[in-house]
């Protein structure tokens, strides 16, 4: 049975790990199996003791396995009060109010060609397609561009190196690099195949500039899909 | 649920109690939130239409709209990704002005608001009327920008903000509820920030 995830349910800190200096994964086990699409969301709300709550909506990065543990992969910001308080307090064990996985429109079934295209922490929803691709044998499927500073701001380190992975450095490039530092440039990215969707993930400005890059390449703009990242702390 | 272990929360004693619950002040920034690619329009061939259950479906170009009585809203906004923003100010066409020449029938009961972009959102007709509702072209002064939906969105202020469709381009009118696109995938039908109606269920 699919549970309801509209409510709000209590969640278990099984791990916390560090994925940059800047990122944490959060491993959570939820009361039934997530059945969670690649590229969901869910809700986290912190509750005070006088009843004051803040919530945040984070992406799932781990595939759907059938389990009822997620990956909650979370960047730090500066003053956020949600996220730094993930960071320097949660501990496994703690629980955590959560609702969801949630989101319909930045989901991949794990069917049809993707291009998926990541800036920084918009990695996250695509690393969660990626690991479903690689699970069930269709690799093929998938082609992941990760923009990224430079490497320590990559997550997920040697996993999400692969066939399908290209990894360009906007700052700066490791010697094993091929590719010069800079933004993304319309010859970084592979021809469509057919049927393909695109998702792209980052900030506005990564969106923007990616959406526009893609559209000039011929793709439809109804084959792209977005999700920025705000500054949502 | 019990409180969350460690969480004494922040900012309490300034929170102003304009903010909406679960949500915060965003101060000067202006997040971006949107799903489909950023289009680029031209006001030469922009149009707005309402139709459907109207006695005088109508099309107004650039031109025409701009020809109309003007209106403005100035107060805040607030973004169901829980940040809201004070002291806005924008500037358009009510869209009170725009139905009366529209004529709504006596059926009509629901819009859907859809964008030059293919997004749709849904709303009850009792929510756009009654200087509720807008088309704006004008923020803080200045045009408004294409990411926040220029050249025109609608604004519907008392509702989150997926309700105000960027990219405007018409209001087909209804005398049922038709769920748009965040609607169907899992976002509330109404969504008052007053009652945290976010999620379908809430």
């Amino acid at each position: 049975m699919v549970p309801d995830v509209t409510g709000w349910r209590a969640a278990t800190v099984l791990a916390v790990s560090d994925e940059t200096p800047r990122a944490k994964t959060f491993r959570l086990a939820l009361p039934e199996p997530s059945h969670h699409l690649a590229g969901q969301h869910v809700v986290v709300r912190l509750t005070a003791p006088d009843g004051y709550r803040a919530q945040r909506s984070y992406s799932v990065a781990s595939a759907p396995d059938g389990s009822a543990d997620i990956d909650l992969t979370v960047e730090r910001l500066d003053g956020g009060e949600v996220s730094t308080f993930l960071h320097d307090v949660v501990a496994p064990g703690d629980e955590l109010e959560v609702r969801g996985p949630l989101g319909g429109f930045f989901v991949w079934d794990g069917t049809m060609p993707a291009l998926l295209v990541g800036g920084g922490s918009g990695l996250v929803p695509l690393m969660a397609m990626l690991r479903l691709a690689r699970r069930s044998g269709r690799a093929d499927l998938v082609r992941l561009i990760v923009s990224v500073r430079s490497a320590d701001d990559l997550l997920f380190g040697d996993e999400v190196a692969g066939p399908e992975t290209t990894i360009a450095y906007t700052r700066v490039a490791p010697p094993s690099a091929t590719r010069p530092p800079g933004r993304l440039r319309a010859d970084d990215f592979p021809a469509p195949m057919a049927g393909e969707t695109a998702y792209v993930c980052g900030s506005a400005g990564f969106c923007d500039a990616v959406g526009d890059l893609l559209v000039g390449l011929g793709r439809p703009a109804p084959s792209i899909r977005t999700e920025r990242f705000g500054p949502s702390g | 649920m019990a409180a969350t272990r460690g969480f004494f929360g922040r900012g309490r004693a300034e929170r102003d109690p304009r903010l909406p619950p679960g949500q915060y002040d965003a101060g000067r920034t202006w997040p971006v939130l949107n799903a489909e690619v950023t289009p680029k329009l031209s006001t030469d061939s922009w149009t707005f239409r309402v139709e459907g259950l109207v006695d005088r479906p109508t099309t107004w170009s650039w031109d025409d709209i701009h020809a109309l009585a003007p209106s403005t809203y100035e107060g805040a906004i607030h973004c169901v990704t829980t940040w809201s923003k004070f002291d806005m100010s924008f500037r358009g066409v009510s869209l009170d002005t725009l139905l009366a020449i529209a004529g709504p029938q006596p059926s009509a009961s629901f819009v859907v608001a859809y964008s030059h972009t293919g997004y749709t959102t849904n709303l009850p007709l009792a929510d756009v009327v009654n200087g509720q509702a807008w088309i704006v072209w004008e923020v803080d002064g200045r045009p408004l920008p294409v990411d926040h939906g220029g050249p025109a969105r609608m604004l519907v202020p008392h509702l989150y903000f997926w309700k105000s469709t960027k990219w405007i381009a018409g209001l087909r009118v209804l005398d049922h509820d038709e769920p748009g696109f965040w609607e169907v995938n899992g976002y509330h039908d109404r969504g008052d920030p007053w009652l945290e109606q976010r999620y379908q269920g809430d």
